[in-house]
């Protein structure tokens, strides 16, 4: 596939805010005590992150003013799904960032939101990874690591973010107790991730240009795509970066989405600095843009099959 | 959907599973009617003239306009509904060359259809067409990713998606004569390679060719059931033995 970089910020960025917003959650269920401040600024950035997310979700459109009707269909389709999910999320994160600066009661900003932002969070996850999942002949997605990338992910950069910004803020005892499962999710974020990279970069694709048209010779060669210049399928579903610099992104991703912040997290848990939070966060967002540029770059759409020669 | 989402975690991490998971479509309709193509490969010479008669039907009809940008350019580039391509079979001196035909298939299974968000996307139910409402269109591009064809084209102008519709503007004309009330790729072949009817009644002649010729689908492993078939080369035997000095077919002669 051709990645969309509006998909891919959109994705990135809605990761980050559920994983901030799911570690504020689980706080205030029963964690430790954070200053009513700090959760309303951290709730305002989640905010700013969802509608950044948001408004990339738009680029992606076509059509953007018809964008309501993508919330029709969703006895059917995943995305109509994730598009009713986003919202609510918005909403939810919003209505408790304001409830806890007005000082509502803590059965809302400590039991009633965090539950439904924990839940959500949880939903639009779901949304976004079956969106690619439930394409069956998409074979690199159609797979469960797709949805535990897309989690684990989320979590790790939400979390390292949560960490970075309760050590700056003097959160010490919020910091203690996410800074071990940032380092877990970050873990288990990579994990997911080279395991996905492994399974993708062996896969024996089930169509062939034999299944795709029929013909059952060994020996068959597509001579012309009945075009000369390309068209919305050679645009689309195909990503033109070359061999070396599809190495290159894989490395890349690799050591600054997961290795590196794992290493910072690790000395961050280690020492009582905070500039090692902040190196893992701030380090792990580019990282990140390229794993999701990833994600949909070694994907390969079997339409690619029927057009691979220009004459 | 609950199934579904079951098939997906009960799937071990192994590639070979990979592709049974996601079975689950929901209930098949089976339509009474099934409007289709069916294409010769036989005689197929790759004369595109399916490929500019749709142009010009669809670019002036209710599909249309369809775009082309930069047209007198050193890239042009447009939306079609139809291609013709081109293969090399077998290995020299004993290759096919094969011209192949590729629009939307008007899956009886589209998958292209439930993934669509607003529902622009669907598959008519009295003659079994899978259609775009370009005014429902948001052009969000996730029904092409969900064909495995590449059967779809996005307009670029427009920004909303477009297919072949099978010319559905064309076939239900009554103010045409009979005759004409046909898609405009079957009227344009000059050798008659594109068949056109109704594959689910078993004595058109699209059943027939089908049944008596050995008609095939696309990618059969996706279940997508495609209602267009194609009809395979056949290798034409010899009367009588080849004799030593007359020629025998050289190469392997395994082109379908």
């Amino acid at each position: 596939m051709n990645p969309a970089f509006s998909v891919v910020f959109f994705t990135t960025l809605a990761g980050v805010a559920q994983g901030l917003v799911v570690a504020l959650a689980v706080a205030a269920l029963g964690g430790p005590a954070v200053a009513p401040g700090f959760s309303a600024t951290m709730l305002a950035v989640a905010a700013i992150l969802l509608v950044l997310s948001l408004g990339c979700s738009f680029l992606h459109l076509g059509r953007p003013a018809r964008a309501w009707r993508a919330a029709t269909m969703w006895r059917t389709s995943w995305l109509s799904r994730e598009v009713i999910v986003l919202p609510a999320f918005i909403a939810v994160v919003v209505l408790w960032g304001a409830a806890v600066r007005t000082g509502a009661s803590p059965l809302w900003t400590q039991v009633a939101f965090p539950v439904a932002a924990l839940g959500l969070a949880a939903l639009l996850w779901l949304c976004t990874a079956m969106i690619y999942a439930c394409l069956r002949f998409i074979e690199e997605w159609a797979h469960p690591l797709t949805l535990a990338s897309f989690v684990f992910v989320g979590l790790s950069s939400g979390f390292l973010l949560v960490v970075a910004a309760a050590r700056v803020a003097g959160e010490g005892e919020l910091a203690r107790c996410c800074g071990p499962a940032a380092v877990v999710a970050t873990l288990l974020a990579g994990g997911a991730r080279l395991l996905a990279l492994r399974r993708n970069a062996r896969i024996r694709h089930r169509s062939t240009l034999q299944s795709a048209t029929g013909i059952a010779a060994t020996r068959l060669v597509q001579t012309s795509m009945g075009m000369s210049a390309g068209s919305f399928n050679t645009r689309e579903f195909f990503h033109r970066a070359s061999a070396l610099g599809m190495r290159r992104a894989r490395a890349l991703l690799v050591v600054l989405g997961f290795a590196l912040p794992a290493l910072l997290a690790a000395l961050g848990l280690a020492t009582s600095a905070s500039w090692p939070w902040l190196a893992a966060a701030s380090v792990q967002l580019p990282g990140l843009i390229v794993d999701r540029w990833f994600f949909f770059a070694q994907a390969k759409h079997p339409q690619n099959l029927y057009y691979q020669v220009v004459s | 959907m609950i199934a579904w989402l079951k098939d997906l975690f009960a799937a071990p991490a192994a590639i070979v599973d990979a592709a049974t998971i996601g079975t689950d479509r929901g209930p098949s309709t089976t339509l009474a009617r099934q409007l289709a193509l069916v294409i010769d490969l036989n005689v197929c010479v790759g004369c595109h003239a399916c490929v500019t008669s749709c142009k010009e039907w669809n670019a002036s009809g209710s599909a249309g306009p369809l775009v082309d940008e930069n047209a007198y350019g050193a890239d042009p580039t447009g939306t079609f509904f139809n291609r013709v391509q081109t293969y090399e079979a077998g290995i020299f001196p004993g290759t096919d060359t094969i011209h192949f035909p590729k629009s939307c298939l008007h899956c009886e299974e589209p998958p292209c259809v439930p993934v669509c968000p607003t529902g622009a996307s669907y598959k008519r139910a009295e003659d079994g067409i899978v259609l775009v409402d370009y005014d429902k269109c948001i052009g969000c591009k996730y029904c092409a990713w969900a064909c495995p064809y590449g059967a779809r084209e996005l307009d670029e102008a427009r920004q909303v998606m477009t297919k072949c519709t099978l010319c559905v503007d064309r076939i239900h004309d009554e103010q045409l004569p009979k005759e004409d009330r046909k898609p405009a790729c079957v009227k344009a072949c000059p050798t008659g390679a594109r068949l056109f009817g109704d594959v689910k009644d078993p004595d058109s002649e699209v059943s027939i060719a089908i049944r008596e010729r050995g008609g095939y689908s696309l990618m059969p492993e996706w279940q997508t059931k495609p209602a267009n078939q194609y009809l395979p080369r056949r290798i034409t035997e010899a009367a009588a033995p080849p004799t030593r000095s007359g020629a025998s077919p050289a190469g392997p002669t395994d082109a379908k």
